[in-house]
């Protein structure tokens, strides 16, 4: 089988891009999957099939991280020497600060067990959701940008953009479960 | 006695293998490509997962161990898929609903006793898998080591393992697990649409489990999958069995429940009852005991009513799988039924409501699991090549991190095989080991998650703390059981690590259950030998008694009567005993004896025939 790249852009042969096509990107799973997915090696050597295992973790956890645009970002930023940690997160983003103080109190009271509090979560939902997406508009934005120019810099920012859209991300999920009792989805 | 050595080659044939809570199931692909199902002797295609320890000391599996349920029911034990891979601490829930005779010492793994003799469930599922074996190997021919063993999709890593120890000790080698659903969808996949997406809802005697999966282009790839591993057709038996315990309470003044016996016929009865009741809107259950009678009615309609609630367990799982698999309910192209308990009209009708398709039927749904496993079994030694299963991971993997939070490595419903990978360091001068302790489940807190197990990273190079760096490769294999390898990242050297389950068999005691399995096996195989040359003895017996009828053996002369007289004592003696290479050999020696005997009766024949005399 020989060597096999642990980059995950390498592994598919692709560039390293932000934007991605996901069509193209799940062709050459498939592709891959059906080359060296541990089913195909059962009666081989142990040799053989520890690779095939080593070679398929390898495409499987590539495919995850790159066709979520969020991980592809993450993971490219960590090639490129940022670190991504959660560490951004505990810093509230000047802008929402006074959201974030309001969304606060109207926690403290739902859970508190006024029930009036509840419309203006809604409220607030819906607007965090609303930040959220534009946040994303924001973030294809210097996808495209990134992609031309291969700017550091812009690297940066994006680095700046993916802590704050974390952030909301968290505030959407908090009010989130609160309304419903329920775990939500990124 | 010289040991006989057997050369069976060397087999390629894999076999699929349903091994279920209520029924179990072995298939193949024919020669034609086409997967079916192996009856056992009896012909029948459904093993009954029920073992019983006979009073001789016999493990008997299937339709004749059912009936011990009833005659026997402190030797017998059935549903032992309930009690895979988990603590005593787990099934305390299930003990109330369940006859499992739990034997002391059962703090580190579970056994059950079956008569005066105690097994660990892998121990009694192998038993099982070995029928499975044996009819498989009597029915093609040949030898089979090599098999597919499915397991519900919903299966933790413990109840993995316990489920490939039960392979081991049954001397099987299990080349894949394979989730229950996945599977069922390989058998529908094969000859229906080639796109789409499909979801597939499995109710069985014990586990409930719901995927959605892919379609396309031979690739079932596995969106995601949810389900419940202690909810299936055994509940809905126990809602009924319930009542009629009450209503004979009342009506005998007498509570039956403490009667194995009486328990497990009323079980029966109320079984025959809900399986007409998918066909019928009302029927009696009927117990006989001890010459009292017990009769009521039950309709459909109270029925529906009682199980209710199990129903609708169902279908949270099923919203959270929609949503997980980030498709919509209307996305769905086809919905499969899998289970026994899928024949219910409540269920099927729970079912198209939610998915708002109409759910196919046209496979068994007790079958087409193991036929899915047959395909998987092809796809697996090169037989069918254009197919592939891609599955996942049904559960959160994570390590604890201080403060008794879990920190998720690997989330649930990623393509297996995955892996994470993290470094861990030292937290004081000269430590020399690092704990960590892996966890699944989808909870914030270890506590509310289910303990895997602890990894001990030892013989760390004593160093100042926090300069150590050993990176450990967390990998899920396409069984969905975790591997956990360990390098020192400053070095490049691996690194070991000590494994600690937190469930389950360690390494020497499945060797141990194994090397017993084999004993076992020799006796067994032995056992069958001895068998086969007895009948072989019964035939020349028989034989030469009618011989001794005819006019040939009167021509003999003194000596040769003497000698066949001798032969057969001789073969008398050994008959009854245990070596079965002896009475072969006396055989042997009889046939030589009675050759004469043998070439006059022709001889006798062909002058009768000719003289036209009837002998």
């Amino acid at each position: 089988m020989g060597v096999l790249p642990s980059n995950y852009y390498d592994f598919f042969g692709l560039e390293h891009k932000l934007d991605l096509d996901l069509k193209d990107l799940e062709r050459r799973f498939y592709a891959f999957s059906r080359q060296y997915h541990p089913d195909r090696y059962t009666l081989k050597s142990a040799e053989e099939q520890q690779t095939a295992l080593d070679a398929t973790a390898i495409l499987n956890d590539g495919y995850r991280t790159l066709r979520d645009p969020l991980a592809r970002a993450e993971y490219l930023l960590k090639e490129n020497g940022f670190d991504i940690g959660e560490q951004g997160t505990k810093n509230v983003p000047p802008e929402l600060l006074e959201e974030v103080f309001e969304l606060n109190m109207a926690l403290e009271e739902l859970r508190g067990g006024d029930e009036s509090a509840r419309a203006g979560l809604e409220e607030a939902r819906d607007r965090f959701v609303a930040m959220r997406d534009g946040i994303d508009g924001e973030l294809r934005a210097k996808f495209a940008e990134y992609d031309v120019a291969r700017d550091r810099n812009i690297l940066a920012e994006i680095r700046g953009i993916l802590n704050r859209r974390r952030y909301v991300r968290n505030l959407v999920n908090e009010v989130e479960k609160e309304l419903a009792g329920a775990e939500a989805v990124r | 006695m010289t040991p006989v050595q057997i050369d069976f080659g060397k087999s390629e044939r894999v076999v699929g293998i349903d091994l279920g809570t209520t029924n179990s199931l072995v298939a193949y692909l024919d020669t034609a490509g086409h997967p079916a199902v192996i009856p056992g002797a009896d012909g029948d295609k459904l093993v009954p997962s029920v073992v019983t320890l006979t009073r001789k000391g016999d493990i008997v599996v299937g339709n004749k161990a059912r009936a011990a349920l009833i005659d026997e029911p402190d030797r017998t034990v059935y549903s032992i898929k309930r009690l895979m891979g988990r603590g005593v601490a787990d099934v305390q829930e299930e003990l109330k609903l369940f006859p499992f005779r739990i034997a002391d010492g059962s703090e580190s793994v579970i056994r059950v006793e079956l008569g005066d003799r105690t097994f660990t469930p892998p121990e009694v599922s192998a038993f099982i898998l070995r029928q499975l074996k044996k009819n498989a190997e009597t029915s093609l021919g040949e030898t089979v080591s090599k098999a597919v063993v499915t397991v519900p999709a919903y299966f933790n890593d413990a109840q993995r393992q316990a489920t490939k120890d039960a392979g081991r000790i049954a001397g099987l080698e299990v080349l894949r697990l394979v989730n229950e659903p996945t599977a069922a969808a390989l058998a529908y996949g094969l000859d229906k649409r080639k796109d789409g997406i499909v979801a597939v809802y499995d109710l069985g005697g014990g586990t409930f489990d719901i995927s959605i999966l892919k379609l396309h282009d031979g690739i079932f790839e596995v969106l995601a999958t949810n389900g419940d591993t202690h909810l299936g057709g055994d509940d809905i038996d126990n809602r009924l069995i319930h009542i009629a315990l009450e209503d004979i309470h009342s009506e005998w003044g007498k509570d039956i429940s403490h009667y194995g016996d009486a328990v497990q016929t009323l079980r029966r009865a109320v079984i025959e009852a809900k399986e007409r009741l998918s066909f019928v809107p009302a029927t009696n259950i009927e117990l006989n005991y001890k010459g009292k009678h017990y009769q009521r009615e039950i309709t459909r309609e109270l029925f529906e009513k009682l199980i209710t609630d199990i129903v609708d367990r169902t279908l949270g799982p099923c919203r959270a799988c929609i949503q997980d698999a980030g498709v919509a309910a209307d996305e769905i192209d086809e919905v499969v039924l899998v289970g026994g308990s899928t024949r219910i009209p409540m269920v099927r009708h729970a079912v198209e409501t939610l998915f708002r398709a109409k759910p196919h039927t046209d496979l068994n749904p007790d079958e087409v699991v193991a036929l899915g496993a047959a395909v998987q079994a092809g796809i697996l030694s090169g037989t069918v090549e254009n197919q592939l299963l891609l599955d996942v991971t049904p559960l959160s993997l994570g390590i604890e991190t201080m403060g008794g939070v879990v920190s998720k490595l690997i989330h649930r419903n990623s393509t297996i095989p995955a892996s994470a990978t993290e470094t861990f360091t030292t937290a004081v001068d000269g430590q020399r080991n690092v704990l960590i302790h892996v966890l699944q489940g989808e909870r914030e807190m270890v506590k509310d998650n289910r303990s895997l197990a602890r990894f001990d990273l030892k013989d760390i190079d004593p160093l100042p703390a926090g300069m150590a760096r050993i990176e450990v490769r967390f990998l899920i294999d396409a069984n969905g059981i975790l591997n956990v390898t360990a390098r020192d990242a400053r070095t490049g050297k691996e690194h070991s690590v000590d494994i600690k389950p937190s469930y389950g068999l360690t390494d020497e005691q499945v060797e141990a259950m194994i090397s017993e399995s084999i004993d076992r096996a020799e006796e067994d195989f032995n056992a069958r030998q001895v068998a086969e040359a007895r009948v072989e003895a019964d035939r020349i017996l028989a034989a030469i008694d009618k011989a001794k009828q005819n006019d040939a053996y009167l021509e003999l002369s003194e000596d040769e009567r003497r000698e066949i007289a001798r032969a057969l004592n001789e073969l008398l003696v050994v008959y009854h005993g245990d070596d079965h290479l002896l009475i072969r050999a006396k055989i042997d020696q009889l046939n030589n004896a009675t050759m004469k005997l043998a070439e006059n009766m022709i001889n006798t024949a062909v002058t009768g025939a000719l003289k036209g005399t009837k002998i």
